[in-house]
């Protein structure tokens, strides 16, 4: 196939590559561009690149006030570590959630683990906002949780949850368990058992068998699951506003409410950039030389 | 790995399979409660789901929501289907890293950025092109980029675990190539592209973020028009909308799960007779 479809190739590869390199790839390019621009009040809310000077010729009309207002006003940078750090710990109870169960999902036989994964896949088939949704409906004042922890006298008055940072911790932890699970089951499930089986042998126990072989082993699958849940709660937008409240202000909330509240879009784009700059930028890069890495 | 069963495991597994349950399956209680409030119990009632059916935003914006994941997903399926060829099937090519790159970056980008990014496209190519019109149109474009990940990354895998040398054998008894990948690979891949496909119409669907920003005046989703309910404060009627979207869903996906097993069990077998 490789030499015959040769000339018909590109009739596979372009559609698909034009496709998200102009609806992917280009908008990045019109976000960097208005960053550099002012707002202005007409539709697009913005001014052009390029501007008429008073003697009629053309000339650059970019600004970097919007990347200074960025690191003078506060609510940015506090924004932007608030959601870093909620991010991480998240992430961390994720792993330390989801690495047992992928694990015992792993060692099940060949029939329950089929059953098992629909049953973690299947909620990833239901609405995200419509299950950010439902979790309110466990920890409001006057939710199940409250309701049940008040009947068996456990607590006196109810657990102040939503509109806190413990309501986004566990709207992230909900929602995003799954991509944590599935990508480390899929590096403990091919891990080869004779490697175990030798280790103890050996004379291993257990634990140290885990700590010297599988753990290391499954880095791949820690790392993959660990980018599936940090970098989209990062940018998180549905959870902080469903569940959170005014002290739970993600970076993905200010952003929302820049461009929709203050419709200022030149400093949602200088957001939109850094963000990718800062967080984005270093994953990717680290990624490839990963890839590059493993291909040498 | 070996089964062994285990004190520590079991637990933490049930733990987390409640956590993901749980919520869900309060909801779908609650939908047939009978009282409007959210604490109060009273009793068994359906009268949520009859309201549902006089909303006509709702129900306006649900068709919309219909008609865009349609289409997104069958664009979708197409682009996806074509990107994962290349890149299984093509060793080398010019704009390789690029099409890797663009196909796994839209999984992890927050959507909040790709729909900031996307509108300002759109906007600017309004200006430029004086196409396209915000609404249904840049809903289906902007939806078919996230779509088209999913549909690469899961054909991909199923590509690469497909047996190469029945494509060969039909070649080798004078098949044209595409002939053979049509008749032989394509029935091995269907599977792949039939759960790709649920899986980007339950995202597009399902989306919020990237709608509300690329989404003009009038066009409303569903998750929209939910969103903004929900925004105001629990009401009963969402509740019951909920467990109609989950239960389809459900059923959808279950039912598909159980017709790719089936099929799946018969090509096996039909590979285990022609071997013998």
């Amino acid at each position: 196939m490789r030499l015959t479809w040769r000339p018909s190739r590109w009739l596979l590869i372009l559609p698909p590559l034009l496709f998200l390199l102009i609806f992917f790839l280009v908008p990045f390019g019109f976000a960097l561009k208005i960053s550099f621009a002012e707002t202005a009040a007409r539709v697009p809310p913005f001014t052009d690149a390029l501007a008429r000077g008073p003697h009629g010729h053309l000339h650059w009309a970019l600004t970097l006030a919007n990347y200074k207002y960025l690191l003078t006003d506060d609510v940015y940078g506090v924004a932007y570590l608030y959601s870093l750090r909620t991010a991480f710990f998240a992430t961390l109870i994720c792993l330390l959630l989801g690495y047992p169960m992928a694990y015992a999902i792993a060692r099940s036989s060949r029939t329950t683990q089929g059953i098992l994964l629909l049953v973690i896949i299947l909620p990833f088939w239901t609405s995200f906002l419509l299950r950010v949704y439902a979790l309110e409906n466990i920890i409001r004042d006057n939710g199940i949780l409250n309701t049940v922890l008040l009947h068996f006298g456990l607590i006196t008055h109810p657990l102040r949850i939503m509109r806190t940072s413990v309501a986004v911790y566990l709207g992230i932890i909900y929602s995003y368990l799954p991509f944590m699970v599935l990508p480390l089951f899929a590096t403990l499930e091919k891990l080869d058992a004779t490697l175990l089986e030798a280790a103890a042998d050996l004379g291993s126990p257990p634990w140290r068998a885990f700590l010297e072989v599988t753990l290391p082993l499954s880095i791949p699958g820690v790392i993959a699951g660990s980018m599936l849940v940090f970098i989209p709660a990062v940018g998180e937008f549905v959870i902080p506003s469903l569940l959170g409240g005014p002290n739970t202000l993600m970076i993905g909330r200010v952003l929302w409410d820049e461009f929709f509240g203050n419709h200022d879009w030149p400093v949602a784009s200088a957001v939109a950039i850094a963000f990718l700059v800062l967080l984005v930028g270093p994953i990717a890069i680290y990624q490839y030389y990963n890839v590059r890495q493993l291909e040498h | 790995m070996s089964s062994r069963p285990s004190r520590v495991l079991l637990p933490v597994l049930c733990f987390g399979i409640a956590l993901l349950y749980l919520p869900i399956l309060v909801l779908i209680a609650y939908s047939f409660n009978a009282s409007p409030l959210v604490n109060v119990w009273g009793g068994f009632s359906t009268a949520w789901y009859a309201e549902l059916t006089h909303n006509g935003k709702l129900l306006d914006a649900a068709l919309l929501s219909l008609e865009v994941a349609v289409s997104a997903s069958t664009l979708a399926l197409v682009l996806g289907t074509l990107a994962a060829i290349a890149l299984v099937r093509i060793a080398r090519f010019p704009g390789r890293l690029l099409l890797t790159g663009m196909v796994n970056a839209p999984l992890v980008m927050p959507e909040i950025i790709t729909g900031i990014t996307q509108l300002l496209l759109f906007v600017s190519m309004v200006q430029l092109l004086g196409w396209p019109h915000r609404g249904l149109t840049t809903i289906v474009l902007a939806h078919v980029v996230f779509c088209t990940a999913y549909v690469t990354i899961t054909v991909q895998s199923r590509l690469q675990a497909a047996d190469r040398s029945l494509e060969e054998a039909a070649m080798d008894l004078g098949a044209t190539p595409q002939r053979a990948f049509v008749e032989i690979t394509l029935p091995i891949i269907a599977p792949a592209l039939v759960s790709s496909w649920l899986l980007s119409f339950t995202l597009s669907i399902d989306d919020l973020v990237i709608s509300s920003f690329v989404s003009g005046p009038g066009a409303d989703t569903l998750p929209m028009v939910i969103y903004s309910k929900v925004k105001l404060g629990v009401s009963p009627d969402v509740n019951a909308l909920a467990t109609l979207i989950i239960a389809g869903v459900g059923a959808c996906v279950i039912a598909a799960g159980v017709v790719m097993r089936r099929a799946e069990r018969r090509r096996v077998l039909e590979a285990r007779m022609a071997q013998n």
